[in-house]
């Protein structure tokens, strides 16, 4: 009550820590969006002839879109025409050749983030494509991963070293005009990460990438193309920070995973972009599109969120689960503190015989703000014997905050079987008082409670990635008891 | 040790304790009974610091020093403890990390270094055997599913890890069969020590048959009306609190 909203209030006041600003000079495209300025961002990139006809096909479209307002989000319309769709740090040649000639301040940037590029001080078995405002600024263990036949590289190059590969599953997952933003993404993406696994490959260490936006007034559209081919594997997690600034920032990303049969992806999230300040003043609109097709038999594709940062969190990743047996699954907590806004989940697409789907969603809302759950679960017509679990539990901290559920079912399928739980409830003060008469801190304690409603998410990530999310949440609820 | 004067509290601006006056030497176990509503476990809560409890007059000193200017963890890591009538559940919060977090918190108020993982769990395990719980105990969430005399021997379980220099015990007793209570009460004996005192709260006598206390006062309505020694207990419990001028249905009313 009272006397544990306080110090959730209080626990929740901490600063975001990753808000620095990295001085760089940085290759900056006048804000606006037109066919030149998309003429010369695939310029820039000296991308193929196809590639640019793709996205000029995609503003085409997008022009005649308009932004979507179903979500539990409110803000004020994005000016789309004052945004920059382009910024690079400067650099001396045209291509780097190690990571010994990326700019040093960079990579001093990445340390001050907590992921060193260089391979020697690297994390063990985890490789890293670091993108840094719109372009991949390096990407670490390509050689070892080349060795086991796994393509691992910024998009750009993909487009121009592996152009069939890129043609043939590009908007196979998530189509230009799937929606306004990730519409507005196909027409302007800038880059983000490629990964090709082999036929029975298990990729031999943790893949991922680091995104940071640094440029003011800047959008970051990346995307982001896993292709795992029959029975392989593999393991993949992104990280996000931004500087702190007033200005509200977009980021609209789209992720397409491709799996075949018996190949699994595991695509974990560490969202944390700054979330805006105390009052609600600036943060990141974070606008992705993600989705995996399950396209072969006994696949599988797994995703895990941690999503603590962002003004405004729009996103939905789903699996089409279309062969047999496939089977999806969804892993998320969701933490909004201060005047942050949620809107996430899930969608399930049953088509194939006996596929089946879990869906684990913790909602954490403290201070002002509002965290909805939004998930589909549709049965197809094909759907035979497919069955889907749901479980959203939301955790209320202190008396001001809101947690909203929406599922959706559809099922054109009679034997299907669907099993939905949620719960709602809050850090108590019973509980509190316990913790406290032990001798635990307040704040230590509500950390404690809240890592126990997120266990089950938590222990879907990987190792090195599982204490990290238990450390952001503690920084992301200072100020919050409830 | 502790030194209780004139203690008056009140809960959502009734008064439930209506001046307490008590006083616990180091080595010394006392019982408090009561009727229901008498303010026994009121009484309890106050002395751990529940902030829902506003203490309106009197004091309380520990060592001499002023206990109600401490929050409740500063109580804690003087020594105070409180096992608590009804444990509440912290769902995915394994026993084990609960422990070890309180026990690290108060060494490192006290100046000790932490005790790690492997440590930790071998004393853990060690005394989870004194009050007859599995080991397999300390992997479960905290209090998560635990049937009313595993949650109290679990509540015991914590006071021998912790060491406090006042134990307070509210109603450990009650929903216990028999054999639990046999268990509970080991464990509360294996806590007596010269420097430790115990303040048990109770509705019934028997768990004094296992607990033998030194002291034993009757709270009604918010005083305590009567102290002696444990053949008081006795006496309770065969002439039941009427004679004490206490109408037993008007105090549970209340």
């Amino acid at each position: 009550m009272a006397n544990t909203d306080k110090q959730v209030n209080e626990l929740i006041k901490r600063e975001y820590e990753h808000g620095f600003v990295t001085e760089i000079e940085s290759d900056t495209f006048e804000p606006g969006l037109s066919e030149d300025v998309i003429r010369r961002l695939s310029a820039i990139k000296n991308e193929p002839e196809f590639m640019l006809e793709w996205r000029l096909k995609a503003y085409r479209r997008w022009l005649e879109m308009d932004e979507p307002e179903w979500a539990h989000v409110h803000y004020p319309k994005v000016d789309y025409d004052s945004i920059s769709y382009y910024s690079a740090p400067k650099k001396k040649e045209d291509m780097l050749q190690s990571l010994d000639e990326v700019d040093p301040e960079l990579l001093r940037t990445y340390e001050k983030l907590g992921i060193p590029l260089h391979e020697r001080a690297a994390l063990a078995g985890v490789a890293v494509d670091a993108v840094f405002d719109s372009v991949s600024v390096a990407t670490t263990f390509k050689e070892p991963l080349a060795k086991a036949g796994v393509i691992f590289c910024s998009i750009s190059e993909a487009v121009k070293e592996h152009p069939e590969l890129v043609k043939k599953y590009l908007g196979s997952v998530v189509p230009a005009g799937d929606n306004f933003f990730a519409c507005l993404n196909a027409a302007t993406f800038s880059d983000g990460t490629f990964v090709y696994v082999p036929k029975g490959v298990r990729c031999p260490m943790e893949l991922s990438t680091y995104f940071r936006i640094n440029a003011a007034n800047t959008g970051q559209f990346e995307r982001t193309l896993i292709i795992a081919e029959a029975g392989s594997y593999v393991s993949y997690l992104e990280g996000c920070t931004a500087p702190m600034r007033d200005e509200n920032q977009l980021h609209a990303a789209v992720v397409e995973l491709v799996a075949m049969d018996d190949a699994q992806i595991k695509y974990s999230t560490v969202q944390n972009w700054y979330p805006g300040d105390e009052n609600g003043k600036g943060g990141i609109y974070n606008f992705v599109t993600k989705r995996g097709a399950c396209i072969g038999k006994n696949s599988k594709i797994s995703w895990t969120q941690v999503e603590t940062g962002s003004a405004i969190t729009w996103k939905y990743p789903s699996c089409i689960l279309r062969g047999e047996n496939s089977v999806g699954e969804f892993y998320s907590v969701a933490l909004t503190n201060n005047y942050q806004q949620a809107d996430t989940g899930t969608k399930m697409i049953h088509l194939g015989k006996n596929t089946s789907s879990t869906i684990i969603s913790k909602g954490i809302s403290a201070g002002h703000s509002s965290n909805a759950y939004r998930g589909l679960v549709k049965f197809g017509p094909g759907a035979e014997g497919a069955r889907n679990f749901t479980q959203c539990d939301s955790l209320l901290i202190g008396d001001k905050s809101a947690a909203h559920t929406f599922p959706y079912i559809e099922t054109k399928n009679k034997g299907a079987i669907l099993e939905h739980e949620a719960t709602t409830s809050k850090v108590s003060d019973e509980q509190m008082f316990l913790c406290r008469q032990r001798g635990i801190d307040p704040e230590q304690a509500v950390s404690m409670i809240v890592n126990g409603f997120c266990r089950e998410v938590f222990k879907e990530l990987p190792m090195e990635f599982a204490v990290e999310a238990g450390k952001l949440l503690e920084v992301s609820l200072e100020g919050s008891v409830g | 040790m502790l030194s209780i004067k004139n203690l008056h509290a009140t809960v959502e601006g009734e008064e439930i304790l209506k001046g307490i006056n008590l006083e616990i030497k180091a080595g010394e176990i006392h019982a408090i009974m009561g009727p229901n509503g008498s303010g026994k476990s009121t009484l309890s809560q106050v002395l751990a610091g529940n902030e829902t409890f506003t203490v309106t007059q009197g004091e309380v000193l520990l060592d001499g020093n002023n206990l109600l200017e401490l929050v409740t963890e500063e109580r804690a890591r003087k020594g105070i403890f409180l096992a608590f009538q009804y444990p509440v559940e912290i769902p995915g919060v394994s026993n084990m990390q609960f422990l070890r977090t309180a026990v690290n918190a108060q060494r490192q108020h006290r100046g000790e270094p932490e005790m790690n993982a492997a440590e930790f769990m071998k004393l853990a395990r060690e005394t989870s055997k004194q009050v007859d719980l599995d080991p397999g105990f300390l992997k479960r969430g905290v209090n998560e599913g635990f049937s009313g005399g595993e949650k109290k021997r679990n509540e015991i379980l914590q006071a021998l890890l912790l060491q406090p220099r006042l134990a307070i015990l509210d109603e450990t007793d009650s929903g216990l069969d028999i054999d639990a209570l046999k268990v509970v009460a080991d464990g509360v004996n294996a806590l007596k020590s010269k420097d430790r005192a115990v303040l048990m709260v109770t509705h019934y006598q028997r768990l004094l048959n296992h607990i033998v206390p030194d002291f034993v006062h009757v709270l009604a309505d918010g005083r305590i009306v009567k102290s002696g020694g444990k053949e008081l207990a006795l006496e309770l419990e065969e002439r039941g609190y009427g004679w004490l001028g206490i109408n037993e249905t008007a105090a549970a009313a209340s």
